[in-house]
């Protein structure tokens, strides 16, 4: 069996993470900063898969499903709240909900 | 009846809380009766006591008592308490009689005026002022009253606030006082921390016991303290404001150059003249000022338009006289001219007001003339009060009162043929511009036709202080006069030392009387033929160019108002100009300015952007994180 190193799995979520956090600071759509936020906890989630395989315990696949759920919750408030978003200003663009500027 | 003692400052300040709490919905007559009667009431209440107190004599040449503690700190405790003797009771006496004369006169003059009840109501205040003034038996007290005085004459002296110059007027004549208040303070301040305490007596006790005669502390707290009198009375240097003070209504200028404030500063030296005795360097220095002041204040008095004006420059010049004689140790003599004093020019005073009245305002004398046949009455009292006032020998009182200063000017210890020859020319003086103004104002054609006439209420004012002008200055007589009368200088000599004469030079007295008798004769004489006789010589004169010069000169007071302005108040304003912005206030400024400029800066963060929050995070994470790794 080829065992994939640690250090690599966890270059791979860290590349994951970046691409995830440059999609939120750069796309305006909203639902790509959704995606984009989700590839970040996927990121996150796969560092800690990798960490439980390299430590040979099981707490990072039982963090694994706790960001599963999490997501799967984020996912549906933030979909609730892009409804809701696009009623009000007809728009995807999160730029323009800049209502609360100082 | 000395028991009532309190009542006499208390009635006049019960009048002014009256007419300031309920003044203006009086009637009129009803609010002058609560003004003339309340020091009408105390007037009479002196009378009682001064017949109380020279029954008592000469066993009981004092009086004191304690109405009420005031303060009490430390070491310091005062009283609200008064001390009667010989001198405060003749200031006493003059306040309020020729005060409660004052507010009757003033109880006409001022009737068509739409400040009525507050003007009583100031007065009032005024009189309870300076009452509190010479009752006091400590300084503090007095210190009380001195500035209640000062107050008062900065109310009334503004008292026709709308116009602009009467409030300069009275500005002018507050901020100067108070230059001489403030050395009187440091003075007080001396004298508590050197001899601790501030009752009068105990405070004369003590100096004589602890301060030899001569050193320096006394010296230098006489001198703070003619510091205060100087301000108050009108002298040089601090002299500018009373020719202004003329601004305030007539009565006004009555009541501060008679019967209060002006003679503030000649009371102080008499009342703490043991202090004065153990400076000899500071009673040289008042007998000089009031040398000076006399001599320099008559040569304006010569030159003035206005009548108000004469008075005043002869007011300060009078004054002048009573320092030059508490200067040469002539206690009695001061307080005599400055009793009989207060009786003629209260009397001119209200003259000049009955003339302005029947001028309808106008107050220059060349405009004026022939008044004689048009208002005989106030004619004859004017003309006594001048009298008095140029010394006239034999008939006036001024006549008893002046030259018995200019006669120990040169005969006291202290005395010499300097302050004599001063203030014979100074007498001189004094007989040219009062007659000159008696002449302007009375004699010759009618230029301006008669308004109002006087009433009952200044006729009698007047007619009563024109008798006390001609009368009172009996109670002292010299003795080359028939044997002489010396009731005042003995009833003085209770509260005051005698004079002490240099024996070579009594000699001399009747000589010394016929020439300053002479003196004032001639005076007299002069100018009526140049103001009568030979009116184009005189005019001729002014218009030349070296009497024009001078005649501008003495007109400007001597250019002391030029001098003040130049040196004191245009440096102040342009101080005031360039830093009208504030200067220690900019520090302050830019702590505000600072703050705002974060609130500007960190304003333009909250976008409202999502993203930038986002990314804003990101990078305060990843400089955590970075911190946390290789720091």
């Amino acid at each position: 069996m080829i065992t994939i190193p640690t250090a690599h799995a966890l270059l791979l979520a860290g590349v994951l993470f970046l691409l995830g956090l440059m999609g939120v600071m750069v796309r305006r759509n909203i639902i790509f900063i959704l995606l984009s936020l989700e590839i970040m906890l996927n990121a996150s989630g796969l560092a800690f898969v990798a960490a439980g395989f390299h430590w040979g315990r099981p707490d990072g696949q039982i963090m694994f499903l706790f960001i599963l759920a999490m997501a799967a919750a984020e996912v549906s408030v933030g979909l609730a709240l892009v409804l809701q978003l696009y009623h009000r200003i007809h728009t995807l663009d999160a730029d323009q909900a800049s209502r609360m500027r100082g | 009846m000395v028991q009532l003692l309190w009542l006499i400052p208390a009635l006049p300040l019960a009048g002014f809380l009256i007419l300031a709490l309920i003044g203006a919905r009086l009637p009129r007559r009803l609010a002058a009766v609560v003004g003339v009667g309340s020091v009408g009431l105390s007037a009479a209440l002196t009378v009682c006591i001064v017949v109380g107190f020279l029954r008592g004599l000469p066993d009981h040449p004092s009086y004191s008592r304690m109405v009420w503690s005031w303060l009490a700190v430390g070491g310091l405790k005062v009283g609200i308490s008064f001390y009667l003797d010989a001198l405060t009771l003749t200031m006493m006496a003059v306040i309020t009689g020729v005060g409660f004369f004052i507010h009757l006169y003033a109880m006409e003059y001022m009737a068509e005026d739409a400040g009525f009840s507050r003007f009583f109501a100031y007065m009032n205040l005024f009189v309870c002022a300076m009452l509190i003034l010479v009752l006091a038996d400590n300084l503090l007290l007095l210190y009380l009253g001195w500035e209640g005085v000062g107050l008062c004459s900065y109310l009334l002296i503004g008292f026709w606030y709308t116009d602009p110059a009467n409030g300069y007027a009275a500005r002018k004549a507050f901020v100067v006082t108070r230059v001489g208040d403030t050395a009187m303070a440091v003075g007080l301040f001396l004298l508590f921390d050197h001899l601790g305490t501030l009752q009068i007596q105990d405070l004369m006790i003590r100096a004589q016991a602890g301060w030899a005669a001569g050193s320096t502390l006394p010296t230098v707290a006489a001198l703070l303290l003619l510091g205060g009198a100087v301000g108050k009375s009108a002298q040089l240097p601090l002299q500018t404001w009373l020719p202004d003070a003329m601004a305030g209504p007539t009565p006004v200028s009555a009541l501060i150059h008679a019967a209060t404030m002006v003679t503030a500063g000649v009371y102080l030296i008499a009342r703490t003249h043991v202090l004065f005795t153990l400076a000899p360097t500071a009673l040289t220095v008042v007998a000089i000022v009031g040398a000076v002041t006399l001599l320099l204040a008559g040569f304006s008095a010569l030159t003035q338009k206005d009548i108000k004006r004469v008075l005043a420059y002869s007011t300060i010049s009078q004054i002048g006289y009573m320092f030059l004689a508490l200067g040469v140790g002539a206690w009695a003599a001061a307080v005599f001219h400055f009793m009989i004093h207060a009786f003629f020019k209260a009397l001119l005073f209200l003259g000049a007001g009955v003339v302005i009245h029947a001028m309808d305002g106008e107050q220059d004398m060349f405009k004026m003339g022939g008044l004689r046949r048009e208002i005989p009455l106030t004619f004859w009292t004017f003309l006594i009060g001048s009298a008095s006032l140029a010394a006239l020998p034999l008939v006036t009182s001024g006549f008893y009162s002046k030259d018995l200063i200019i006669w120990q000017a040169f005969a006291s210890v202290h005395g010499g043929l300097g302050l004599w020859a001063t203030a014979l020319a100074g007498a001189f003086l004094t007989s040219l511009y009062t007659f000159r103004m008696v002449f302007l104002t009375f004699a010759g054609p009618l230029r301006t036709p008669v308004g109002h006439r006087p009433g009952w209420a200044m006729n009698i004012a007047m007619v009563v202080l024109a008798v006390l002008s001609l009368c009172a200055g009996f109670l002292e007589i010299p003795k080359t006069l028939s044997g002489g009368v010396h009731f005042f200088s003995g009833f003085i000599q209770n509260a005051l030392p005698a004079t002490v004469l240099a024996v070579s030079r009594e000699v001399y007295e009747s000589l010394f009387e016929w020439i300053s008798g002479g003196t004032a004769l001639l005076g007299a004489a002069l100018i009526y033929i140049l103001i009568l006789r030979m009116p184009n010589f005189t005019t001729a004169l002014v218009r030349s160019s070296a009497g024009g010069a001078l005649h501008r000169y003495w007109f400007s007071g001597w250019g002391f108002d030029w001098l003040y302005d130049r040196v004191l108040v245009r440096p102040y304003v342009f101080l005031a100009h360039i830093n009208r912005d504030d200067i220690i206030d900019s520090f302050f400024d830019l702590i505000s300015w600072l703050g705002g400029l974060g609130h500007r800066v960190l304003s333009t963060t909250q976008n409202g952007k999502m993203r930038s929050y986002a990314a804003g995070l990101a990078i305060g994470a990843a400089v955590v994180i970075g911190m946390v790794v290789w720091l």
